[in-house]
C-alpha cells in the first residue's frame, strides 16, 4: 500500500491488492467479468497503402455495454492499430506505446515506422506472458511502404497482406479470402473491408452496430467514424415517455453554484 | 456470488439540455441482509463534477479518498478544478494500474466540461473507459437499467424532464433488483445550481 500512499507513481502494474483478492475468491465470491471488445477487426494492404476496419460494440459478459465504442486507435500520425480482448488492456497498451512512439519521434527527428510499433508492442506483450489480453492488427505507411501485422496476447506476431482478429474474424476471413486480390484501388479496398465487418456483425454475437473505417496512404489519413450504420433504430415513438405518476420526492436541496453579485448602493444621504 | 453483489449497487448518469443528472440507490447490504438505507454512492469531486461508485463499498470508499487526495493535489498545483474528461483519465489510470489485483469497483463519472457541455462516463473495474452521448449505468441493477434508459431516454431534455426520467429510470429498475433500491439519490446539475433530491421508493 506505501506506494500508492505517495504522490503519483512510476507506471508500472501495482500488485498490492492481489492478496486481499485471492482471499475474497477462496471465500467463495468470484472475480468480476471485464469490459471486453468481442469484434471484428481487420485490415488489408491496398496498391497505395493500408486499410483498417471495425465494428463498435463493446460487451460485458452477454450485454452490449457500448454500441458506439472506437476500436482503431492513434498510434502516430502514420500508423493506427485496431484492438480486441481486453477493453482495458488494448486501450492501455495503443496509449502506452503511443506516448513511447512519441518520444522516439522527438528523440530521432524522423517519422515513426510501423515495426517500431510492432516492436514495442510486442515486447510488452510477451513481457506479461498473455495476462495482458490485447489482440491487435496494426498498420500503417512509412518511409519503407506499408505494412500490416497481427499481435496476438502472448507476443506473436505475423506480417500480411490482409488480416483479421477477434470473435468475428472466421466471418470476416471468409470474405477476404474469397474476395482479395492485389493491388486493390482505394474504393475497391474500402467496399472489401466494409463487407469483411458486415460479415462479423451480422454473423457474430460478439460483434455489432456500426463499421468504422481508417484508410492510411503515404503522408494523408482519412479516419472514416461509422462510415456504415447498418443498424438503425427502428420503432421510435415519437412522442417518447410520458410519466404521467409524478416521482414522489422526500427531500430538495438546492446548492446555487454562479456566486450572487453585490451591487454598491448610492451613498445614504443624510438631509 | 460474484464480488459485485456482496453490497448490491444501482447508478445511472444521463445528459440533458446543458444539464446532467446522476442518480443512485440508498441500500448498502452484506449479501442479502440490509445493514443501511441512507448510503452515500455518489461523491462530489468538485463544484461541478460528480462521480459514483458502485460495487464493493469499502474499495468504492477507499477509492474515493485516493482520488480526492489526487484532486487536491492537483488543484494546489494547477489553481483550479479538473476537468471531467482529465478525471476521468486519471480514474482509469489509477484503476488500471491494478490491474491484476484490482478495485472491486465500477465508477460512473458526471460533469460539467468546457463551456458547461455536459460529460458523462462509465468505467469497467479495470479502467476501459465507455463515454456516452445519452446515458450510462453500472451496478447490481445494470441490465434492467439499460433496458429502463433505452426506452425513456430522450436527447436535449430540460433539467424538470430529466429527473423525471432518470427517477422512474432507476426507481422501476431497482424494483426488480433484490441488491438495491430503498428509495434514490438524485442530482440535477445545471451551470447555476445543484438540485439535491431524495426520492421515495419501495423498502423491499
Amino acid at each position: 500500500m506505501s506506494s500508492s500512499l505517495d504522490l503519483p507513481p512510476k507506471g508500472e502494474f501495482s500488485f498490492d491488492l492481489c492478496r486481499r483478492n485471492a482471499m475474497l475468491e477462496s471465500k467463495g465470491l468470484k472475480a468480476p467479468t471485464f469490459l471486453k471488445t468481442g469484434t471484428t477487426i481487420v485490415g488489408l494492404v491496398f496498391q497505395d497503402g493500408v486499410i483498417l476496419g471495425a465494428d463498435t460494440r463493446a460487451t460485458e459478459g452477454p450485454i452490449v455495454a457500448d454500441k458506439n465504442c472506437e476500436k482503431i486507435h492513434y498510434m502516430a500520425p502514420n500508423i493506427y492499430c485496431c484492438g480486441a480482448g481486453t477493453a482495458a488492456d488494448t486501450e492501455a497498451v495503443t496509449d502506452m506505446v503511443s506516448s513511447q512512439l512519441q518520444l522516439h519521434r522527438y528523440h530521432t527527428g524522423r517519422e515513426s515506422r510501423v515495426v517500431t510499433a510492432l516492436t514495442l508492442l510486442k515486447k510488452h506483450l510477451f513481457n506479461y506472458q498473455g495476462h495482458v489480453s490485447a489482440a491487435l492488427v496494426l498498420g500503417g505507411v512509412d518511409i519503407t511502404g506499408p505494412h500490416l501485422h497481427t499481435i496476438y496476447p502472448h507476443g506473436s506476431t505475423d506480417t500480411l497482406p490482409f488480416a483479421t482478429m477477434g470473435s468475428g474474424s472466421l466471418a470476416a476471413m471468409s470474405v477476404f479470402e474469397s474476395k482479395y486480390k492485389e493491388s486493390l484501388s482505394r474504393d475497391e479496398g474500402i467496399q472489401l473491408v466494409v463487407e469483411a465487418i458486415s460479415a462479423g456483425i451480422f454473423n457474430d454475437l460478439g460483434s455489432g452496430s456500426n463499421v468504422d473505417v481508417c484508410v492510411i496512404t503515404k503522408g494523408h489519413k482519412d479516419y472514416l467514424r461509422n462510415h456504415l450504420l447498418p443498424n438503425p433504430r427502428t420503432y421510435v415513438n415519437p412522442k417518447g415517455f410520458t410519466f404521467p405518476k409524478k416521482t414522489e420526492v422526500l427531500s430538495t436541496k438546492i446548492t446555487p453554484l454562479k456566486e450572487v453579485e453585490v451591487i454598491e448602493g448610492d451613498a445614504m444621504e443624510i438631509a | 456470488m460474484s464480488i459485485f453483489e456482496y453490497n448490491g449497487s444501482a447508478l445511472v448518469a444521463m445528459v440533458g439540455k446543458n444539464c446532467f443528472a446522476i442518480a443512485s440507490d440508498r441500500r448498502l447490504g452484506v449479501q442479502l441482509q440490509t445493514i443501511a438505507t441512507d448510503f452515500q454512492r455518489i461523491s462530489k469531486i468538485h463544484d461541478k463534477l460528480f462521480i459514483g461508485l458502485s460495487g464493493l463499498a469499502t474499495d468504492a470508499q477507499t477509492l474515493y479518498q485516493r482520488l480526492v487526495f489526487r484532486h487536491k493535489l492537483y488543484q494546489l498545483r494547477e489553481e483550479r478544478d479538473m476537468k471531467p474528461e482529465t478525471f476521468a483519465s486519471l480514474v482509469s489510470a489509477i484503476l488500471y494500474e491494478k490491474r491484476f489485483g484490482p478495485y472491486f469497483c465500477q465508477p460512473v463519472i458526471a460533469g460539467l466540461g468546457d463551456e458547461d457541455k455536459p460529460f458523462i462516463c462509465t468505467m469497467d473495474s479495470i479502467g476501459a473507459k465507455e463515454l456516452a452521448k445519452d446515458f450510462v449505468v453500472a451496478g447490481t441493477a445494470s441490465e434492467s437499467l439499460y433496458g429502463a434508459c433505452e426506452s425513456m431516454f430522450k436527447p436535449d431534455m430540460e433539467p424538470e424532464e430529466l429527473f423525471e426520467t432518470i427517477s422512474q429510470a432507476l426507481l422501476s429498475s431497482v424494483d426488480r433488483d433484490c441488491l438495491s433500491g430503498w428509495g434514490g439519490h438524485v442530482y440535477v446539475v445545471t451551470p447555476i445550481e445543484v438540485k439535491e433530491r431524495i426520492l421515495k421508493g419501495r423498502m423491499d
